[in-house]
C-alpha cells in the first residue's frame, strides 16, 4: 500500500510537468549512444529537438534481440508520442508493435516498414562512398586504397559498392582491398578487430581507408596514426576524433532525418511512408572543417563538388546494391 | 531456502547503491515488480527468460554434481539450436507428429554431442573441461556464424537469421500456455522445463545412477574405491549437462520463434552458473532462481525506461549484489553459522573435524 502512495505521487509529478511536451522515446541498436557514429548521431538529432522543440527524450539501449520488441511495446504503453527505431534490426519490431499501437506513432531508420502510422528513414549511403571513393582515389600515391566494413549486411555491402564505383570513376586501375569484420551485432563494437584489419590492409599496401564500423571505427583511426596513413570516417563528423589522419568523413545525417521529423511531428505534420535523403538535401554529405583543411585543399573540393553536381543531376549513376540484388 | 536470507541481503543492498543513483530504492522495486508482472505480455516474457534460465541452470547444476565446471552451456544450446534449424531446413517434406519428434530428438543428440566432446575428452585425456567447454563456445558461434551467412541466410531480411521453419516443427499451434500470454514468446517448453527441474531432482535422490553421480562429484577416489567408474560418470554427466542446455535453444527454435538468430540467447550459458551457484545445486532452487534472474533480465530494459540513472549497466550491479549476498550466505553456512527463523538468528553450529558442517 506505501509503495503505491509512492508510486501514485510519482505518477502525478510526472504527469503534471509534462501534460504538454510531446514524448520522444529512442530506441538505439546495439552500437550504442557513445559509438561517436551512426547511433551517436541520432542520439544529437534526438537532443538537438529536446533542446530546440522542448520535447521530452527517453532513450534507451537494446540489451539482446528479444527485448528490442519488449522495449518499442513499453514506450507505446506509456503512451509515449513517437517512438524512434535506430538501425534495420528493429524493423521487425516496429512491424509488429506499429500495427497494435496506432495511437503511437513510429520512425524506422535504415529500414522500411509500411504501416499508417510508421515514417521509414532511408539514406543513399551509395552516392556519399561514391564520392569519398573519388576523393581517396586522388589522393592516393599507392593506387591501392581498402574499405572495411562492420558487419557483413546488404547495408553496408551498399557502402562498398559506391565506394569501388567512386575509386574506378577516377582510375580504373585501382586496386581495393575489402574486409568485414564479422556477421553479428558484436561487430559494430570490436575495435581491436577492426584495427588488426586496418594494420594488414596498410601492410599490404593501401594508404586510405574508408571505414563503416560504427564503434569499432576507432580501432582503424588508431592504426592509421601508428602507420601514418589516412583514413575515412563514417555517420557522424569524425574528422576531430585523429586530427591529421582523417581524411573526410562520409557524413549520414541520421540527426538531420530525427529532428526534421520530430519537427514536423511537434507542428502535426507528421506523414508515414518512406522518406529517402540523399545527396540533393544533404542528408548524405562529406565532411570538411579546421581539422581536415589541410589533407583536402581547395581544387580537390571544387572537383569533388563538381562530382556531387553530377550525381544529383543524374549524370553519374551509382551503383546501388540493393538494386543490384533484386535483378 | 539456504539463501534465502542472503538473497534479501544482496537486495537490500542494491536497493542502497540505487540511493546513490539519486533513485528511490521503493519506486525500482514498484518497476522491478511491475516490469515482470504488469500485464500478460510482460509476464509472458519474464518466464520466457525463465524458461531458458532453468534449463541452462540445470545444465551448469548436474556437471557441478558431479565435480565438473560446464561454461559451455550457452555453446550446447547455440549448437542445438542451429542443428535444429539446419535439419529442419534440410528436410521440409516431413510431416507432423514425426517431424516434431525428429527435431527435438536432433536437439537433443547436438546437445548431447557438444557435451560429449569435453566429456570424452575430461574422462580420457585428462583435458580440462573448463577450457574445453570454452572453446567449443567459440566453435559452435563459428558453426552457427557459418551457416547463417553462408548457407541459410533469410532474404527478407538483413538480420543474420535464418528463414522460418515450417509449422510442422514447430509447437506454436498447439501450444495452449502461449494462448493465455497473446503476444509474449513463452510457451509449451516453460513446462517441459519444470517436468525437468522435477525429473532432476528425483534423478539426484532416488535413483541409483544419481547417487553414483554425487558420489562421483564428492570424491572421485573414493568412488572408484567403491567400484564406481569415475570416468563414465564424467561422460554421463556432460551428456546430460549437453541435453539439458539443449532445451533453451528448444525453447527459442521450436517453440517460438522457428528461426536461428545471431544473439538469440544473452548469454543464457553464462546467467546458468550464476543461477545455480545461487540454488546451491538444488534442482527445484533452480526454479525459483531462474525466475529472480529473469525479473532482473527483463527488468533491465524497464529501468532504463522508467528511470534517469538505472541504464542496462546499472541493472548489472544490482544483478551482482544480489548474487554476492547469494554467496556471502553460503560462505557463512560453509562455516557454521546459520541463519534460522525458529532458532535466534545467529547459532553456530558443531563442526566436524573436516571442517563440514
Amino acid at each position: 500500500m506505501f509503495i503505491k502512495c509512492i508510486l501514485a505521487l510519482f505518477l502525478f509529478a510526472s504527469l503534471g510537468q509534462t501534460a504538454e511536451k510531446l514524448k520522444i522515446g529512442l530506441v538505439l541498436d546495439k552500437g550504442g549512444k557513445e559509438d561517436k557514429s551512426f547511433n551517436s548521431a541520432a542520439y544529437q538529432g534526438a537532443s538537438l529537438a529536446e533542446k530546440e522543440l522542448g520535447i521530452e527524450l527517453k532513450y534507451v539501449e537494446a540489451t539482446d534481440v528479444n527485448s528490442i520488441e519488449n522495449l518499442h511495446r513499453q514506450f507505446a504503453k506509456k503512451k509515449f508520442d513517437l517512438v524512434i527505431g535506430i538501425g534495420f534490426a528493429q524493423q521487425d519490431a516496429v512491424k509488429k508493435v506499429a500495427v497494435q499501437n496506432p495511437d503511437t506513432k513510429f520512425v524506422i531508420v535504415d529500414g522500411e516498414v509500411s504501416a499508417s502510422n510508421v515514417r521509414s528513414l532511408m539514406f543513399e549511403e551509395h552516392q556519399g562512398s561514391f564520392l569519398v571513393g573519388y576523393l581517396a582515389a586522388m589522393k592516393s600515391k599507392t593506387k591501392k586504397v581498402g574499405y572495411i566494413g562492420g558487419m557483413d549486411i546488404p547495408l553496408i555491402r551498399r557502402f562498398a559498392v559506391g565506394f569501388e564505383a567512386g575509386v574506378k570513376h577516377f582510375d580504373k586501375s585501382f586496386t581495393i582491398l575489402e574486409n568485414y569484420i564479422g556477421i553479428t551485432a558484436d561487430s559494430w563494437n570490436n575495435p581491436a578487430k577492426a584495427k588488426e584489419l586496418a594494420l594488414n590492409q596498410y601492410q599490404q599496401g593501401a594508404d586510405i581507408i574508408f571505414v563503416a564500423a560504427g564503434a569499432s571505427n576507432s580501432g582503424v583511426f588508431d592504426a592509421a596514426e601508428e602507420k601514418k596513413k589516412l583514413v575515412i570516417g563514417v555517420d557522424s563528423n569524425q574528422n576531430w576524433m585523429k586530427p591529421g589522419f582523417i581524411l573526410t568523413s562520409m557524413l549520414k545525417r541520421v540527426d538531420q532525418g530525427v529532428y526534421a521529423t520530430i519537427k514536423d511531428l511537434k507542428e502535426g505534420k507528421f506523414t508515414s511512408g518512406t522518406v529517402r535523403y540523399g545527396l540533393k538535401d544533404k542528408g548524405i554529405d562529406y565532411a570538411m572543417d579546421k581539422y581536415n583543411e589541410k589533407l583536402v585543399t581547395a581544387a580537390d573540393v571544387k572537383k569533388l563538388d563538381a562530382i556531387k553536381a553530377d550525381i544529383i543531376s543524374g549524370k553519374i549513376v551509382v551503383p546501388d546494391f540493393y538494386l543490384m540484388k533484386k535483378k | 531456502m539456504k539463501s534465502f536470507f542472503g538473497f534479501l541481503f544482496g537486495l537490500f543492498c542494491a536497493l542502497m547503491i540505487v540511493l546513490l543513483a539519486g533513485e528511490s530504492p521503493l519506486y525500482i522495486l514498484e518497476i522491478l515488480v511491475r516490469s515482470s508482472f504488469g500485464s500478460k505480455y510482460d509476464f509472458g516474457l519474464t518466464l520466457f527468460y525463465m524458461t531458458s534460465l532453468i534449463f541452462t541452470g540445470l545444465s551448469v547444476s548436474t556437471a557441478f554434481k558431479s565435480g565438473l565446471f560446464n561454461i559451455g552451456a550457452e555453446g550446447q544450446l547455440n549448437f542445438s539450436a542451429i542443428c535444429m534449424v539446419v535439419f529442419a531446413t534440410s528436410y521440409p517434406g516431413i510431416t507432423f507428429p514425426g517431424s516434431l519428434l525428429m527435431i527435438l530428438l536432433v536437439g537433443i543428440l547436438s546437445g548431447a554431442i557438444w557435451g560429449a566432446i569435453p566429456g570424452l575428452l575430461k574422462a580420457y585425456r585428462g583435458s580440462h573441461e573448463v577450457i574445453v567447454t570454452m572453446m567449443l563456445n567459440f566453435v559452435s558461434a563459428g558453426i552457427s556464424s557459418y551457416f547463417i551467412s553462408q548457407k541459410l541466410q533469410n532474404p527478407d531480411s538483413q538480420n543474420p537469421e535464418s528463414p522460418i521453419i515450417g509449422d510442422a516443427f514447430r509447437t506454436n499451434f498447439f501450444d495452449f500456455l502461449n494462448k493465455l500470454f497473446p503476444e509474449s514468446p513463452v510457451n509449451l517448453f516453460f513446462v517441459v522445463a519444470i517436468l525437468a527441474a522435477v525429473a532432476m531432482y528425483f534423478f539426484f535422490t532416488k535413483t541409483a545412477l544419481g547417487y553414483e553421480m554425487i558420489a562421483v562429484g564428492e570424491n572421485p577416489s573414493a568412488a572408484e574405491r567403491a567400484s564406481i567408474s569415475s570416468k563414465k560418470f564424467v561422460v554421463i554427466s556432460l551428456v546430460l549437462s549437453g541435453v539439458l542446455a539443449s532445451g533453451a535453444g528448444m525453447n527459442e527454435v521450436v517453440g517460438y520463434s522457428g528461426q536461428y538468430k545471431i544473439g538469440f540467447s544473452p548469454e543464457f550459458g553464462f546467467m546458468g552458473i550464476a543461477v545455480a551457484l545461487m540454488s546451491n545445486n538444488h534442482p527445484l532452487g533452480i526454479i525459483a532462481n531462474a525466475f529472480i534472474m529473469s525479473v532482473f533480465h527483463k527488468g533491465a530494459s524497464d529501468l532504463d525506461i522508467e528511470t534517469e540513472t538505472i541504464t542496462k549497466d546499472f541493472s548489472k550491479i544490482i544483478q551482482a549484489m544480489v548474487l554476492f549476498g547469494v554467496g556471502l550466505q553460503y560462505y557463512l553456512n560453509k562455516y557454521g553459522v546459520t541463519f534460522s527463523f525458529f532458532n535466534g538468528f545467529f547459532k553456530k553450529k558443531k563442526l566436524n573435524s573436516s571442517g563440514r558442517v
